[in-house]
Formats: C-alpha cells, structure tokens, sequence
C-alpha cells in the first residue's frame, strides 16, 4: 500500500446545496486504501452531506473519481455498492421489523435462493464475532426489540460483510454514540485492524480521544469546507478544536446593551434536566435571552418541550411562570398549518381573545394579521393569501408572529433559524431584543455561534446535561466548543 | 430472565389462536352438533374467499397502505368468473340481449365463445393492481384515497358485466370449491394451504424479507439498492393476485355472480390482518394469523346466530369482538413495555 497508490475515491471541489443553504463549498477529499481518515467538525459543517455523497444518496457539482475514474455523473448507491464503498447512517438505517439475519440479507442482493437465511445468519454473526467478541446477539432476534446499542453493532457489522462486493471504504458516522466505552474500544480496535488489512475508513465523530487513537489523517471542516488536514499526529485536543473554531472572527452586530448582573427575583423558569446526576439548573428571569447551547440533539430540543409541557401541568424539576409559547424549527412537521391562509396562522395561538361570543371576531384578527405584517415585514401583498406562498424565511415570521402576538411570558425556540436568509435573521434578531426588553423572557436553542451572541445568558448541553453556565461576558466560541467536546468520564 | 421477557411476546403471537380457540369451544359448548364434519363446512365454508382477501390486504398493509377497493375487486372477479370465464364474451348478459334481438346471430364464432376472455380480464385487473402501485408511490399519493375511488371503478364495471345477479360459474371452480376429502373438511385443508403458502411467500423468500423491510424503513431499503417502485408494484400485485383467487373461490361458493356480493370483505379483510396481530404501519404483518383472523370472524357469524342474535345485530357484535381482542393485545403489549 504504498501512499503513491491511485486513491479509492477522490472529490475535486465538491460543491452542494440546498436551496439557500450552501452545505458544502469546494471540498477537496481523497481517501487511500490502508489508512483512516478522522473528519470533525461544528454541527452544519457538512460532515453528513459528504457522506450522502459518498454514499452515492445524491450527486453534486464538481468532479469525483473511483480508482482514477471519473464518477462524476454516473455515480449512485449502486455504483458506490459494487466500488466496497459502505456507509453507517447516523440515524440507524435497519428495517426494526425484520431480523439480524434478514436486515443482512437487504444488504447483500446475492444472498438468495434455498438456504439463503442460513447463510445470512452466519455471515452477520461470524462478522459480529470478529468486531464485538461476546455480543450476545442472535441472527433470529428482531433488530426493533434489541436496545439501541446493540442495533447500532448489528449496523456497523453489517457494513463490514462481505458477499459479491468488497468492503473497501466504509464511512463511520458517529458509530460510537450509543456504544459504551468497552464496545467503543473494541470498534476502534477493529477499525485499526481493517486498515492494517489495507481497507480504508472514514471515522467521523464528536468524541475528539477517538479521533486522534484511530485516525491517521485528520480533515477538519467548517462552514461546508475543509479548513484543516494534517496527520492525526500532529494534531492535540487543544489545538483540533481551535481548528473547529475560527480564531479571528469579526464580532458584527453583536449587542451591546449587556446586562452583566442577573436579577436575584424570582425567575420565570427554572429548570433541571431529566438526567440531573452532575447537570446544573437552568434559570431565566423576565426580560432575559437565555442560550442553549451544544451540539445538535445532546437534549436542547426535549428540554423545550418539557418546559412548553410543564407550564400547562407542573413537571418534575421544572418551574414556570406565565404562559409558554414555542416557535418550532421543524417548520414544515409542527410549525405552519400548510393548508390556511397567512393570518390564519398568525392568529391561531390568540383566538381566545379575538372572540365575539362564540365566534371568531373577524375584524380583529384582520387587524392582528394586518398589524403583525406591518411589524415584523412579511412580504406579501395580503394576509389572506395562504401562507405556503411565503418563501420559508417570510413562514417563519409569520411563526415568530404567531407566538410574539400572543400573551405568552416565555418564548421557547427550537432552533427557528434553520434555512432562513441572513437579512431575515437580522430583523428577528432586532425584533426578539426589543421584545426582550419590554420583559419577554425567550429560551433560544441553537447551534449558531453568531446567535449566541444575542443571549443574555448561555447553556452548554452535552449529553442530556448542562455542562456549562456561560454570562454574556464569558462567552467565547472557544469554551462553547471546549465543553461541547468535553468528554464525559 | 430472558424466559420471562418473552412470555408476552410469545403470548401475543399467540394471541389469534387463542381467540379462534376460544370461539370455537363456545360455539361447541352452544351447539354440540357444529363439531362435524358437515358442521366445520358450514360453518368456515365461506372462510376461504375472506381468507383470500385477507391475505391480499396484507400484502397491501406491508407497504404501509391501505386498500380500501378490495370488497368491489373481489365483486369484480366474481362477476368476470360467472361470465367471462364461464363462457367468453358470448356469456355476457348484453350479448345475449343482442343476440335476442336479433342484432347477434344465435350461434357465436370460437373467439366469442372462449374462457380465455375471462383469464385476460382477470390478469388486467392484477394488471391495474400493480399500476395502481406504481402510481401511489410515484406520485406519494395516500393509498386510501386512490383505492377509494378504484373501488367505483370495480363496481361499476362489475355492473357493466353483470347488471343483474346471475351468470354461471365454471364447473371447474365450483367441484373445486365442494371437494369432499376423507376426514378433514376442505375448508381446514384449503385455509392450511393458503396459510403456508402465504407464509412461504412473505415470510421465508429472500425477496419477501425486502419486501416486509420496505414497511419497516422503506429508506434503508432504497440506500441498500432496491427499488421501492418494484417492491409496491409487486405488494400491489400481489394483492390484485389474492383478490382474483378470493372473488373466484366466492363465485364457486355462490355458482353466480353479483356486483355487491363481496362489499362487506373490505371492512372484513382489514379487521382480519389486524386480528391477526398485523399492524398498520411498520411492516409487521402475520399470514397465518391473517388466515386465523379470517376464520375468527367467519366463526363469529355462526358463533352469533347459534346466540340466536337476529342479523341486525350481527355486524356490531362481530365489531364487539374484535375490540375485545384488541383490547387484550393492547394489555399485552402494555405489561411488554413496563418490563
């Protein structure tokens, strides 16, 4: 395997987007055969979006290459299948009503004919064998009845099975983030193994030890492009998560009207996670921005929830004052009634007071809608028209006026920003200020360093708990990312 | 420990030949004569078309849809089987119309007389079927309505076949359908048939585990390299396969056709699967407890009128039953979770 030798499979300044949403911007990648290449990055860094590419889910400008070939057009699952090139999802990509053996045999199209579940079975646990000795899985057992752990080791042992196609590159997406650390090591262990065979790797992960025990090459990425390569030797903790994070990065339109001390009354929300062993409080008093902060799904979103939930019927470990709103940021699934009209959804959170007896009072809620597009500037010639004719960004005001328009106290938001255009996030972000000083509370969950900086107050969330309390003169991208990555013992 | 943790998994696998059990020892215990050999044949005779249709709304229910045309499908079939394929074109009543007024000359050439008219009707419509597939998943159109309003199209050509009851069914079919073998009534041997054979064909092929797989998570099938066109076109055929068979088994049963014989085995065919301990989302479906929840319901009919329940209030007794039934699957599945 000598490093001369023609790589697997090459990009050449890769280039995808999604709507407005540029997820990769000129990327540069070529994986070898016998070697394991790290890759890390900030959430939206467009880890995942390379690996969707790699596996052939969906194309994208700029040239690829298999074995010096160009693929550029012609490249798809099939193609990538036949090339050994395999892929562990993120998200589990098992069938939970079949078995072991039959999710084994989805894979491999030449398992077939008299015998074929036999065989199947065999294959998957002689490969489950060799990556997690003593598993304790059964080639007849129903993946949707196994815990999750183990669904995540059938996966990643299907990946490395072996029928008409070799397994040459397989991309590990987060492959550790629902083993134990025994189950960890001996995935690591394997991986050493395969590239020692001369099989090639891509690990991606947010636990950084890992990175740098098995990776020979590190690729760091930030905002859709590679930012860092370097040999994993070369690389420290310290140094790949200043890597992760700009150093010099111009500091805009942050706020400056800070409120350094907080209010010692009593706050409007008070908090604990579920998991509350080591986790700290969150606190928000009237008229605070207060951050959650952390990678993507370490818990933020469900805290919105419990919070929304617990304002109706007090929850455990949480207290609210007031009344809750919550503007989602899966727009599509929990935010917009797709079939109505744009006041419609404007008004729906405040029906109960625009009533005239049992009636909704028609006059009013015009004059809502007509004063909310007014304030918040969503551009449309009439509020009547149905709200899918918005562009997204313009949906989501109309979101953020649904809820700014109630009488809610506290605003909950699930990271509302996602796929809205910069200047429309600048009206938000002047609108949620002004708000806040008339004494709403808002909870803001996101992943966005630049929206940090608008918060009063910030939470880091790492698996499920609070690993950080971070003032507004604190706050520095630098110790978010330290504790986002701070490993837990 | 692990002995224990399966007990309400077993239990509710076994769960619809239980309720069959108990069914059956009431319905003994009513009417001690029913355990015979005349009595089973009564009694489950109708069991087979349902049976079949049951299985065909699995095959539809596997791929997280619904067919809601099946009854009409079914009525379809029967009514192509006492014409069509009985005797050719020449069988149609607005022929023979045309015939007795002269328009027709009395004595038809062969290829009016011919059953091959029926066997193409009948593959057209497994034909449709499988286009009918092809374009919910196209078009990600919601099965329930699509099949809605095939199930029109059913009915009405069923009365541009046969306008009123009548017609012949194919001697074949109906010595078929009255086989007497020794010591077993048909019906058992043919519900054992059609159970096995479902059970082979979804349960233990190589392509059958894509085809469940496709319910369960139809992404990781498409990222593993299948067509998912191909698995809701074959589900779908596979379906109009089924309903042919349960609309001819009907028609043998019935020696002539009718347009609304069948309307009641779309709601019937439904309850079977889900009886069955299938579900309606997530690919898990049972075909032998789809063959077992057919028989559970033909049995409840019989299990009513020996109750001497007039007719009227057959059907929301047969409903109450199947509550029943779920109910208790749903306490299963509960003590399941707080294990």
């Amino acid at each position: 395997m000598s490093p001369s030798s023609l790589p697997i499979i090459r990009l050449d300044g890769v280039k995808k987007s999604f709507g407005a949403v540029r997820a990769l911007q000129g990327v540069d990648l070529s994986c070898h055969a016998g070697e394991c290449i790290g890759l890390v990055g900030h959430n939206g860094a467009g880890k995942s979006t390379l690996m969707n590419l790699l596996a052939g889910i969906f194309g994208a400008e700029g040239r690829m290459a298999i074995d010096g070939v160009e693929m550029t057009d012609r490249y798809s699952v099939a193609t990538a299948q036949s090339h050994g090139i395999r892929c562990v999802f993120q998200e589990l990509s098992l069938c939970p009503n079949l078995t072991v053996a039959e999710n084994a045999r989805v894979m491999h199209a030449s398992l077939r004919g008299i015998g074929w579940r036999g065989r199947a079975g065999k294959l998957i646990l002689d490969k489950l064998d060799q990556v997690f000795p003593g598993h304790g899985i059964a080639a007849g057992d129903i993946i949707g009845d196994l815990p999750i752990a183990r669904r995540q080791m059938v996966e990643i042992a299907r990946a490395f099975t072996v029928t008409g196609a070799p397994a040459r590159l397989v991309i590990l997406d987060e492959p550790t983030s629902s083993l134990d650390a025994h189950l960890a090591s001996q995935l690591l262990a394997y991986v050493r193994r395969f590239v020692s065979e001369g099989g090639s790797i891509v690990l991606i992960s947010h636990l950084l030890g890992e990175i740098l025990t098995a990776a020979d090459r590190v690729v760091v990425m930030k905002d859709g492009k590679v930012v860092a390569e370097r040999p994993a030797s070369e690389f420290s903790r310290s140094s790949l998560v200043a890597a992760m994070g700009t150093v010099a990065r111009e500091e805009g339109e942050a706020r400056h009207a800070s409120r350094e001390a907080r209010d010692t009354g009593k706050p409007r929300v008070r908090a604990r996670t579920s998991e509350a062993r080591g986790g700290r409080e969150l606190i928000a008093h009237k008229g605070e921005i207060v951050g959650l902060a952390g990678l993507g799904g370490q818990g933020q979103s469900e805290m919105l929830i419990r919070i929304f939930d617990a304002a109706k019927r007090s929850g455990r470990d949480i207290e609210v004052a007031g009344d809750v709103a919550l503007v989602a940021g899966d727009r599509q699934n929990d935010g917009v009634f797709p079939l109505w009209s744009i006041a419609e959804n404007i008004t729906i959170s405040s029906l109960r007071r625009l009533r005239r007896g049992l009636l909704i009072d028609r006059t009013q809620t015009a004059a809502m809608a007509a004063d909310w597009r007014e304030k918040i500037g969503i551009r449309t010639p009439d509020v009547d028209n149905p709200i899918l004719s918005l562009s997204g960004g313009n949906q989501q005001k109309a979101l953020f006026a649904r809820s700014l328009g109630s009488t809610a106290d506290t605003v909950l938001m699930d990271d509302p920003m996602r796929g809205v255009d910069i200047g429309t996030k600048q009206e938000v972000y002047g609108m949620i200020r002004a708000e806040a000083e008339r004494g709403r509370t808002f909870l803001w969950y996101t992943t966005e360093m630049d929206e940090l900086k608008h918060c009063d107050h910030v939470y880091v969330f790492r698996d499920h708990r609070i690993v950080a309390d971070l003032s507004r003169s604190e706050l520095t991208e630098e110790k978010i990312l330290q504790s986002s990555f701070e490993e837990v013992a | 420990m692990n002995a224990i943790g399966l007990t309400p998994r077993l239990l509710r696998s076994l769960l619809p030949a239980l309720s069959l059990v108990a069914l059956l020892g009431a319905i003994f215990w009513l009417q001690p004569r029913a355990m015979s050999y005349v009595g089973f044949n009564l009694m489950l005779n109708l069991a087979i078309p349902i049976a079949f249709a049951t299985i065909a709304q699995m095959c539809v229910i596997t791929v997280n849809d619904l067919d809601l045309s099946i009854g009409t499908y079914v009525g379809f079939v029967a009514c192509v089987g006492a014409t069509l394929l009985s005797g050719g074109v020449a069988a149609l009543p607005f022929v023979k119309d045309l015939q007795a007024s002269g328009a027709l000359p009395a004595v038809l050439p062969w290829i009016f007389q011919t059953p091959l008219a029926g066997v193409l009707a009948l593959l057209l419509g497994i034909g449709v079927y499988a286009l009918l597939g092809a374009l919910i998943h196209w078009r990600n159109l919601p099965s329930i309505v699509v099949t809605l309003g095939m199930s029109f199209v059913w009915l009405g050509l069923s009365v541009l076949i046969l306008p009123v009851p009548g017609g012949q069914a194919p001697q074949w079919i109906k010595s078929l359908m009255t086989l007497k073998p020794p010591f077993i009534p048909f019906p058992i041997i043919a519900a054992a048939i059609i159970a096995i054979a479902a059970h082979f064909l979804v349960m233990r092929t190589s392509y059958g585990a894509v085809l469940r797989g496709a319910g369960g998570n139809p992404k990781a099938i498409e990222r593993a390299g299948w067509s998912l066109l191909r698995v809701k076109m074959t589900m779908f055929a596979l379906a109009g396969f089924f309903g042919m068979l349960a609309g001819l088994s009907l028609v043998g049963l019935t020696t002539s056709g009718d347009a609304n014989i069948a309307l009641r085995y779309t709601l019937l065919s439904i309850a079977g699967v889900i009886l069955g301990g299938g579900e309606f989302v997530g690919g898990r479906i049972s075909p032998v407890g789809a063959v077992i929840g057919a028989a559970t319901l033909t049995l409840a009919g019989s299990f009513l009128s020996f109750l001497r329940i007039s007719p009227d209030w057959q059907i929301g007794a047969q409903g109450a039953i199947l509550i029943l039934v779920l109910a208790l699957r749903t306490l299963i599945d509960r003590a399941e979770k707080r294990r």
